[in-house]
């Protein structure tokens, strides 16, 4: 191993569901220390933390966690970057390492959003006398939500996936639908998924609708949950033991991507562009290429959302999602497994914890260790998130040779 | 009559109602808020554009579930007008898949959307099909 490769040494999820007798920082604390004892260490290696929780950004929670399982006095880098949270602080952590400040790191993701309801909608209440005025950058005068488009996220990212068939063709209700009934399968065989039922087709269309295409089993599941892992340096990791060494995993690339302006990018976020951007500079990073990976985590916020990752990501030729998807190449007996872990349409979707719960599960897999739902023989994994806003965050994950 | 405004003041009311966006003077660019520089090009100055009042639907959700004090069902779409893409709800039709489709030529069209203490009328927009 390089000395300047990164490694995942420890890594670990939370059960993802509802955890009422749980804080956040308990969460947090329970994925922190699983982490530390996955890869064999403690706090006292730890020269970086980075941690997340993206609905109380402002809390701390980074020191939070510290004066719960350990105050050395590392820096600690408090992050926040929508749904690509997790993914943000791994990478901090890594860049720390990089930069050579320290030899390893931890970094935490964590969330509690059960019940939750609906993202993105509203607007700002107005005062008892209602007077018209316009206000903020578009001069309105009253709340546009719902008056000019739509501000909810399964809105958006149902034209998302709307937009990709308006461009290329071959999408239907029944189609993202489909999507959807994968993913409810796949998590059949997590037991840390928040929903491990199986739907049928029927059942998914004929659920309560949210923004059409998507009904409610094709949103991601609001719910409770936290991962961490352990990184380090490929130096340190030749000073560790030979366990250690095995199930490390290592980090072939690590990247992150805001959006680029692009024509329609103000009126409906373009999660495409950065995506593919992010993806192309991984590919090259690990020296990689799709046809490779043998499995992916990929960003399904909704149905309407896996579908045009596909493409992003170069698991297809450019407009050639739909038939990809009918090929039967993303089930987790196909071509291209993605989202075995089922996603977070069906796994769940704590926020600031799915950046690192994504890597994880494609960790579990690298390590043979996953049990019911292995895919055997993994070498090579993908895990994507995406923030609206936007960040994109890719990791590539390789099995140890050691 | 009432008093009228618009609801963004990217909407010009009066005879022929229309969208007005920021366009970029260096590299055209267009945008529908008040700018501090223009994200493509950095540069600061801007000049006025008249959007085309039709256009084709490329995107569209139809929104069941909503926050409190958001009517439901409608359609919420992104029309490409001649060029630019523009942001509003498909409007004066039924909001179900059977009576919107991707690609449909559509046209602005103007509606109240509210009366302030004043009795102001907020004056909104959408786009409405062509073929009505």
């Amino acid at each position: 191993m390089a000395s300047d490769d990164i490694w995942i040494l420890g890594i670990k999820m939370t059960k993802f569901g509802k955890h009422p007798d749980l804080d956040t920082v308990d969460l947090a604390a329970e994925a922190a220390q699983a982490a530390l004892a996955d890869g064999g260490v403690t706090m006292a290696d730890i020269g970086v933390l980075a941690a997340g929780n993206l609905m109380n950004a402002s809390a701390g929670i980074g020191q939070q966690l510290q004066k719960q399982i350990g105050q050395t006095g590392i820096p600690v880098y408090n992050v926040a970057n929508a749904c690509a949270t997790g993914a943000t602080a791994l990478r901090t952590a890594i860049m720390a390492i990089k930069a050579g400040e320290c030899d390893m790191g931890l970094a935490v993701g964590v969330e509690k959003l059960s019940g939750a309801g609906l993202l993105g909608g509203g607007g700002t209440p107005k005062s008892d006398k209602n007077v018209y005025e316009p206000k903020g950058r578009f001069g309105a005068v009253t709340n546009v939500d719902g008056r000019i488009g739509t501000n909810t996220m399964p809105g958006t990212f149902a034209q998302i996936g709307m937009e990709y068939g308006h461009k290329y063709g071959g999408t239907s209700f029944e189609l993202f639908a489909k999507i959807s009934e994968k993913n409810h399968s796949h998590s059949t065989l997590n037991p840390l998924a928040a929903y491990t039922k199986k739907m049928t087709l029927e059942e998914i269309m004929g659920d309560m609708m949210i923004a059409y295409p998507n009904t409610r089993p094709m949103c991601s599941a609001n719910c409770d949950g936290a991962a961490a892992a352990v990184v380090v340096s490929g130096e340190k990791l030749k000073t560790l033991s030979l366990e250690q060494q095995k199930r490390a995993v290592k980090v072939s690339a690590s990247v992150l991507t805001s959006d680029p302006w692009q024509e329609s990018c103000q009126v409906l976020p373009d999660v495409n562009t950065l995506t593919k951007m992010a993806a192309t500079q991984a590919y090259e990073q690990a020296g990689v290429s799709p046809d490779d990976l043998d499995l992916v985590e990929l960003h399904d916020c909704f149905a309407t959302a896996e579908l045009v990752h596909y493409d992003n990501l170069g698991l297809c030729e450019e407009g050639g999602a739909v038939d990809f998807f009918n090929s039967g190449a993303p089930w987790r007996d196909g071509q291209t497994p993605v989202n075995v872990s089922g996603g977070l349409q069906s796994k769940g979707h704590p926020i600031a914890a799915t950046g690192i719960a994504n890597i994880w599960e494609v960790c579990h897999h690298l390590r043979g260790e996953a049990g019911d739902r292995q895919i055997e023989g993994a070498k090579v994994g993908l895990a994507h998130v995406i923030g609206l806003g936007s960040a994109c965050g890719v990791h590539i994950l390789e099995k140890s040779a050691a | 009559m009432a008093a009228a405004v618009p609801i963004v003041d990217y909407l010009v009311l009066g005879d022929d109602p229309h969208l007005v966006a920021q366009e970029c003077t260096a590299c055209g660019a267009r945008f529908f808020d008040r700018r501090n520089a223009c994200a493509s090009c950095f540069a600061t100055e801007f000049r006025d554009a008249t959007i085309a009042t039709e256009g084709e639907l490329k995107a569209f959700t139809i929104v069941a579930f909503a926050a409190p004090g958001v009517p439901v069902p409608f359609v919420a779409g992104v029309v490409d007008c001649d060029g630019t893409s523009v942001r509003g709800n498909v409007i004066n039709t039924e909001p179900d898949p059977d009576h919107v489709s991707l690609g449909m030529k559509v046209k602005l069209a103007t509606q109240v959307v509210g009366t302030d203490d004043d009795g102001t009328e907020a004056i909104g927009f959408g786009f409405e099909p062509l073929e009505a």
